[in-house]
């Protein structure tokens, strides 16, 4: 039952377009800084378009899709009309003019501070400004999802939340609590500075309110992800989940877990002692957990569908799996760029090997690889799969989909790869341009070379994935039936309250993000001397 | 009880006990990492600094250890050398830094503007200079020549174009250099 499918689509163009944008943004980034490109040597315009493109790509995309495919999941897993469409509409138009009033002092080279911001480097007000209607956006949709979670339970007292409903609420409690973090910086420490009301500011504190966010909105990015594993592929490919209940443990882990975490982004800053840094470092081990038992359900899930089409035998079951489905071979991608992924974090999160990768290109090719690759191409699969339940027409270029889903796989793997070479070998990251005339750098420019190819491959990929969609909006009309998802093997018919309810995991992730922050963002806060003058971009 | 309730409960039996050994294979690799970074934390083959220290950076010129007499490299008097710079838009003070191989080194470093970072290429000496705090690193190079230290943070428009360098040399050789007392670097070689 998806009635409000304007607003799902509108969600998920605006995403879509964004996203094209700032994909062509990220391949010119690559051209001219590779050794093919080198004859734009304005660095102005290159930090430019890096701030867009992370602005668009962290906050704006990712937003959008969690967000249209929460209003999905809501009225078509909860069987529900959505409650407070007008409230969804104002939400969708505020990240609408946030991301206008954001966009006009980047392109006018007045906020080229990156979307992490950089302080005390400080931009134009409105890029700040824009971000938070962005954030503020947002926050509506959260409530909205646990209002509408809270009507259906009145409804039906004591019913087992459906899984992905279940999922797609953890995550919206997991995006507002993460995003105060970044909402304080910005509210108490850089818009201030911004609107000229005090002229210095905390670098070091400033940077500790970040991490706050700039971890568990990973997370948040996965979620939708997280969510089409467990609950569309399965059904896609003629599965069954293999547990509910372990579903929704992961889910839990990510919401209590993925909050304390975030210090391990300034393991090299000088403002966090030693202690609060083993903590965080440990935490971010503990954060692997609900990822491996991801990967375990996953594969038992799909493992089933195998073996319901007559697969056998200890790995023979893997020829028999739907291969031609674009949801296995998305799953499989996904879960290839998971796997290197995820070792990169592993290697990050360690103190100790972080040394030897810190703010190179590693971790440039480490987080394109598990956002840009593991999850972003499950947004693509979300997409196809609830596409002709939105628009009541059916999406016919299967081998399209089929061509884009590879290419999209092979591109990352060639842009990241190199990455992560480069990075080992020393090479620092968010630089608009090398002197590969240099002996000691000239060895790295081959792989240069290859990931800015590697860019070119996505941006085919991206643009074969928007047209695709169009196309889909003029094709034939079908009844495509109510949207379903997956089933677990054991439907359960109750659920533990521990397992229905958010309640007791969202005081956890607070009390959790109080002890691992509270004691170093007060120590710094009530520390005096700290704060040092405000740079301003642009400005003589 | 049906045939079909039985054969239900036992194949969810295999499933719980299939899903509690794959649970604790994971918990045992979560568990084995962080004790292997607790370790080797203990043994300080890599510690995070321990301390916060402050410093204005609008008074770093004016007083105190990142004068601009005291930047560069000095040998102290049981044989370690401690190495004083500051990064600022777009360079780092000094330019090039000199140390004898085989010693052991603590470099303190800050920024007088806005955040930057030290990475020293083909080793692990890697710390950001966040301005009002100093950062410090201690390191031990084992090969002599010269090494390439770009800035590593995005630091504004000329971030591209910090680059630093540190240039190892022979023990001796520098202790010859510093007879005379004060601040090495690079400079005037
Ligand atoms: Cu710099």
């Amino acid at each position: 039952m998806l009635v409000n499918r304007k607003l799902i689509l509108a969600h998920f163009w605006l995403a879509f377009v964004v996203f094209g944008i700032a994909l062509t943004l990220g391949a010119w980034q690559m051209f001219i800084r590779s050794p093919i490109g080198t004859w734009l040597s304005n660095p102005e315009l290159y930090y430019r378009s890096l701030t867009a493109h992370g602005t668009v790509m962290g906050y704006v995309f990712p937003t959008l899709v969690a967000m249209g495919f929460g209003y999905a999941i809501s009225e078509s897993a909860l069987q529900q009309r959505l409650v407070g469409v007008r409230w969804a509409w104002a939400g969708f138009w505020l990240i609408v003019i946030g991301s206008v009033m954001a966009v006009i002092p980047i392109a006018l080279g007045r906020a080229s501070v990156l979307y992490t911001f950089y302080p005390p480097l400080i931009g134009n007000v409105f890029y700040y400004l824009g971000v938070v209607l962005v954030v503020v956006g947002s926050w509506i949709w959260v409530a909205l999802m646990s209002i509408n979670l809270r009507v259906w339970r009145k409804a039906n007292p004591g019913a087992p939340v459906p899984l992905a409903m279940f999922a797609n609420v953890a995550g919206s409690y997991l995006w507002a609590w993460t995003a105060v973090g970044a909402a304080l910086e910005l509210l108490l420490q850089i818009i201030p500075a911004a609107a000229g009301l005090k002229a210095t500011i905390d670098a070091g504190l400033a940077r500790v309110f970040f991490s706050w966010t700039l971890h568990a909105i990973v997370y948040f990015w996965l979620m939708p992800t997280y969510i089409a594993y467990y609950t569309i592929v399965p059904r896609a490919i003629g599965g069954r989940v293999y547990s509910d209940s372990m579903a929704r443990i992961s889910f839990i882990l990510f919401l209590v877990v993925a909050m304390p975490i975030g210090m391990h982004h300034t393991f090299a800053d000088p403002q966090v002692g030693a202690g609060f840094k083993f903590i965080h470092s440990a935490f971010t081990a503990l954060v692997a957990l609900p990822t491996l038992l991801t990967v375990f359900t996953i594969c038992a899930s799909v493992e089933i569908a195998a073996r319901l089409r007559g697969g056998r035998g200890m790995f023979g079951w893997i020829k028999a799996l739907p291969w031609d489905n674009p949801m296995m071979l998305a799953l499989a991608f996904s879960f290839v760029m998971l796997g290197f992924g995820g070792a990169g974090g592993l290697i990050n999160m360690s103190y100790q090997l972080d040394a030897s990768i810190h703010n190179t290109q590693w971790i440039t090719g480490h987080f394109h690889l598990i956002f840009g690759g593991a999850i972003v191409i499950m947004y693509f699969a979300i997409a196809y799969d609830l596409w002709p339940h939105l628009t009541g027409r059916e999406l016919i270029d299967l081998r399209l989909i089929r061509t884009q889903l590879w290419l999209w796989f092979i591109g990352m793997i060639v842009t990241t790869f190199p990455w992560h070479w480069v990075g080992i070998l020393g090479m620092p990251r968010r630089m608009a341009y090398f002197d590969f005339g240099d002996p000691a750098i000239a060895p790295q420019a081959l792989s240069v070379t290859f990931s800015a190819i590697g860019g070119f491959i996505l941006l085919a990929s991206g643009i074969m994935f928007i047209v695709i969609l169009a196309r889909g909006m003029r094709a034939l009309q079908v009844d495509a039936g109510p949207y379903r998802f997956a089933l677990a093997v054991h439907e359960p018919k109750t659920v533990p309250v521990a397992l229905n309810t958010h309640a007791l995991w969202v005081a956890l992730m607070i009390a959790l993000t109080l002890t691992n922050y509270g004691y170093p963002i007060l120590n710094l806060a009530l520390s005096s001397g700290t704060s040092v003058p405000a740079v301003y971009v642009g400005a003589q | 009880m049906t045939a079909q309730d039985t054969h239900g409960s036992a194949s969810a039996e295999v499933a719980a006990r299939v899903e509690r050994r794959w649970a604790t294979i994971a918990v045992i690799i979560i568990v084995v990492m962080a004790g292997l970074a607790a370790f080797a934390g203990i043994h300080r083959a890599t510690m995070p600094q321990p301390r916060v220290e402050i410093t204005d950076p609008s008074r770093l010129h004016l007083s105190g250890e990142f004068v601009e007499s005291n930047l560069g490299s000095v040998l102290e008097a049981n044989g370690n050398v401690t190495v004083h710079a500051i990064g600022q838009q777009y360079s780092f003070t000094p330019a090039c830094i000199v140390v004898p191989v085989d010693t052991p080194i603590t470099l303190r470093a800050t920024s007088a503007d806005v955040v930057h970072g030290i990475l020293i290429q083909s080793t692990n000496v890697n710390t950001m200079l966040v301005p009002g705090y100093i950062s410090e690193q201690l390191m031990r190079f084992s090969k002599t020549g010269d090494y390439l230290m770009p800035c590593q943070e995005f630091c504004s428009f000329g971030h591209e174009g910090m680059w630093g360098k540190v240039k190892v040399i022979d023990k001796t050789d520098f202790a010859n250099r510093a007879k005379g007392g004060g601040r090495l670097s690079c400079v005037g070689q």
